[in-house]
């Protein structure tokens, strides 16, 4: 009787829509120049499948849309596809049976050949069965450095983070803030990690985020890592910016000498046409430890009623995979495709350096695949505070950060 | 006979009982029912999905143990105080100025009325830019040529919380104002009229017999004032995100951001128990005091 009756369903839709093509809204929070222009080449290959892609971009940041998104889904007003950072932010909705299981598209494409590293697979797989489709690496621990900026205070370019902090005094004095650092709290927690992974190394980062060790975090290491957070907090002192992408502009334009930010700044860079090498110099590491962390976006279909949909569904996860569409999104995204069977002929230098770092299998998971979404807002808070308050002490950042590790879930 | 007068009782009016039942339910269900609920939860350790895991008090442990809920408390106070005191003093003030026949006073009245028309949001972001350095109030007090005239209340982590005072106050005061111009209005010209005879200076008698007669407007004010300030939350979004760092948190913005973006529902259903609290506390015995004595009269 069910089944019947969602059979005719499914025929009188069919029926009004004549042709099998479907529309499907597909949420994200891709709105900066270089994002929007990435997010436009995903569209039309999936309009070249003769669906239409409805385009509903959430400005603001993650934390903006992710509840609105969640509120959608939970609230039983689904959109066909959105995005999330692959880790655990989807982790509850799908264990909930809310998002669509992907398994089938998955083995028909061979995802498990083509995608590297197989841990962006992983992080969508929950007992077994795949629930996202990986589309780009990200990875957090890039050093931007302007030129102009340093050839105005006429001191050489930096190639590493010590050298970096030396040079801060003669920025300074050249009327420049040294180091450009937007005031949003996942932005001070991920310019944290990155000083991390550099100046403590891969063990000490994967002790304190994977086995939640707060021994450690209260240990030697960690407490050089605060001391290169304090550098680096008396070197932003004076950014008074909210967004990113307005820090970035600054080392853009030259007004700031630096900035600790992910691979997506590239395609601010890009958009405002420089060049890498000439206009602005990457760090991957800071120069320190060439280790990049794999973090990244992921597409989610929530299950939908309508069959027809669903099937466009399928088609929309594939065609992100796609060769093609991996070259074309990933270049203006400035990030990495997550298969390393394509053409990366059009990679400029920073990619390319990532993707040597990538191919020598210097990666590392990214804090959200390693913490729940609730501890890392609890990082973000209390970086968010050392960062704009320079009255609390680097012992005291510390003791606290080792609290949150040991609570950590 | 009265004999008759109980089931009388439960029959009289039966209308307007029956009409009332919609209304009753909704209160019942809609916020009393999710009170309830959203109190019971706070006792899991639910996430993302509400579940029934129960941890007793671990929620309100660590709430009571972070630092950004101890800070948010701090603020509105601050905030709530000096918003309550300020906006009534101004309030009162602006209406009693307005108050003395003058000319033009509708187009007065307008002006000062106009900023409530405009939502915290836009409010926020206003104020966000006159008190941004770069483009605001510093920047032109500098241009006139005092250098080192230094104003950034949005990004000195000790007074940021006066500077989204300034941009509550500036869109509130206004509505202040117009309660307590008709609050004014009400007031018999006879009364007046006597202070005169009996020679009592002008300020007296606003002190000594009018602002005592206008008491009732005074609470219905504060009412409404004291409702706005504790749900405080979209201007401090709009103008400073909470920041710099956790400086200009406030309880309603730890109650979204445990939510939705911590994905931690338990620790989000404490602190708006803690919230409801708050008020409760205050508001029943101030409903008692008020409302409760009347029926002895």
């Amino acid at each position: 009787m069910h089944t019947t009756c969602k059979a005719l369903f499914v025929s009188a839709v069919i029926g009004a829509s004549s042709a099998s093509a479907a529309e499907l809204e597909v949420t994200h929070w891709w709105t900066s120049g270089g994002e929007a222009a990435a997010v436009a080449e995903l569209a039309s290959a999936f309009n070249a499948t003769g669906n239409t892609w409805v385009d509903g971009a959430i400005a603001g940041s993650g934390s903006t849309a992710r509840p609105i998104m969640i509120s959608r889904i939970t609230g039983g007003d689904p959109m066909a596809a959105t995005q999330f950072n692959h880790g655990r932010q989807a982790e509850e909705l799908v264990e909930a049976g809310l998002m669509r299981d992907l398994t089938d598209i998955a083995e028909a494409e061979g995802w498990k050949d083509v995608v590297h590293p197989i841990s962006l697979l992983d992080a969508c797989t929950i007992d077994g069965r795949i629930y996202c489709a990986p589309v780009n690496i990200h990875s957090w621990q890039w050093l931007w450095l302007s030129h102009k900026a340093f050839e105005d205070a006429g001191i050489p370019v930096p190639t590493n983070w010590d050298d970096y902090v030396k040079a801060a005094p003669a920025l300074e004095a050249a009327g420049k803030i040294p180091l450009a650092m937007g005031q949003q709290s996942w932005q001070s927690a991920g310019a944290f990690s990155v000083l991390m992974v550099a100046i403590a190394g891969k063990e000490i980062y994967e002790q304190v985020y994977a086995d939640h060790d707060a021994e450690v975090a209260a240990g030697p290491d960690i407490a050089r890592v605060f001391k290169a957070a304090d550098d680096a907090r008396k070197m932003s002192k004076d950014t008074k910016v909210q967004d990113w992408n307005q820090a970035t502009n600054m080392v853009i334009t030259g007004q700031a000498g630096g900035q600790i930010m992910g691979d997506w700044a590239q395609g601010e860079f890009q958009i405002a046409g420089q060049v890498a090498g000439e206009d602005y110099t990457c760090l991957p590491g800071l120069g320190v430890n060439q280790i990049i962390s794999t973090s990244g976006d992921a597409f989610y279909f929530p299950v939908m009623d309508n069959e027809e949909q669903s099937e466009a569904q399928g088609v929309l996860a594939a065609t992100m995979l796609k060769p093609d569409t991996q070259v074309a999104f990933n270049l203006k995204k400035g990030s990495l495709p997550v298969r390393s069977d394509v053409n990366q002929e059009a990679a400029n230098d920073c990619m390319r350096k990532g993707l040597e770092i990538l191919a020598a299998g210097n990666t590392i998971p990214d804090t959200n695949q390693l913490v729940s979404p609730d501890t890392n807002s609890q990082i973000e808070d209390l970086f968010s505070e050392f960062f704009n308050d320079s009255s609390i002490t680097v012992e005291d950042a510390q003791s606290r950060f080792a609290d949150i590790v040991a609570d950590a879930d | 006979m009265p004999g008759d007068a109980r089931p009388k009782g439960i029959f009289k009016n039966l209308t307007a009982k029956i009409a009332a039942i919609p209304m009753v339910l909704t209160a019942m269900v809609v916020f009393l029912g999710c009170s309830v609920w959203t109190i019971v939860y706070s006792f899991t350790s639910s996430k993302l999905l509400p579940k029934t895991r129960w941890v007793g008090l671990d929620q309100y442990e660590r709430l009571w143990g972070s630092r950004r809920w101890l800070v948010s408390i701090e603020n509105l106070a601050i905030y709530g105080i000096l918003a309550l005191v300020l906006s009534l003093m101004i309030g009162f003030m602006l209406a009693a100025l307005l108050d003395q026949k003058i000319r033009f006073e509708n187009t007065f009245r307008s002006i000062l009325l106009y900023p409530f028309a405009l939502s915290f949001i836009v409010t926020g972001l206003v104020w966000q830019w006159i008190l941004n350095p770069e483009f605001g109030v510093q920047n032109i007090v500098r241009a006139m040529g005092f250098e080192n005239f230094i104003f950034d209340p949005l990004y000195n982590a000790d007074i940021v919380i006066y500077g989204v005072l300034i941009a509550g106050l500036w869109q509130g005061t206004g509505l202040v104002m117009c309660l307590m111009l008709a609050g004014l209005r009400g007031i018999d010209e006879d009364i007046w009229k006597a202070a005169r005879v009996d020679g009592i200076p002008t300020w007296k008698t606003y002190v000594l017999i009018v602002i005592p007669m206008m008491r009732p407007v005074f609470i219905t004010t504060l009412v409404i004032i004291t409702s706005g300030i504790i749900k405080l939350y979209d201007l401090i979004v709009a103008q400073t995100g909470g920041g710099p760092g956790l400086a200009s948190e406030v309880p309603a913005k730890y109650v979204y951001d445990m939510m939705f973006l911590s994905q931690n529902l338990g620790q989000g259903f404490a602190a708006s128990t803690m919230m409801l609290l708050a008020v409760v506390i205050i508001i029943i015995p101030w409903a008692y005091l008020e409302f409760g004595g009347k029926r002895h009269v």
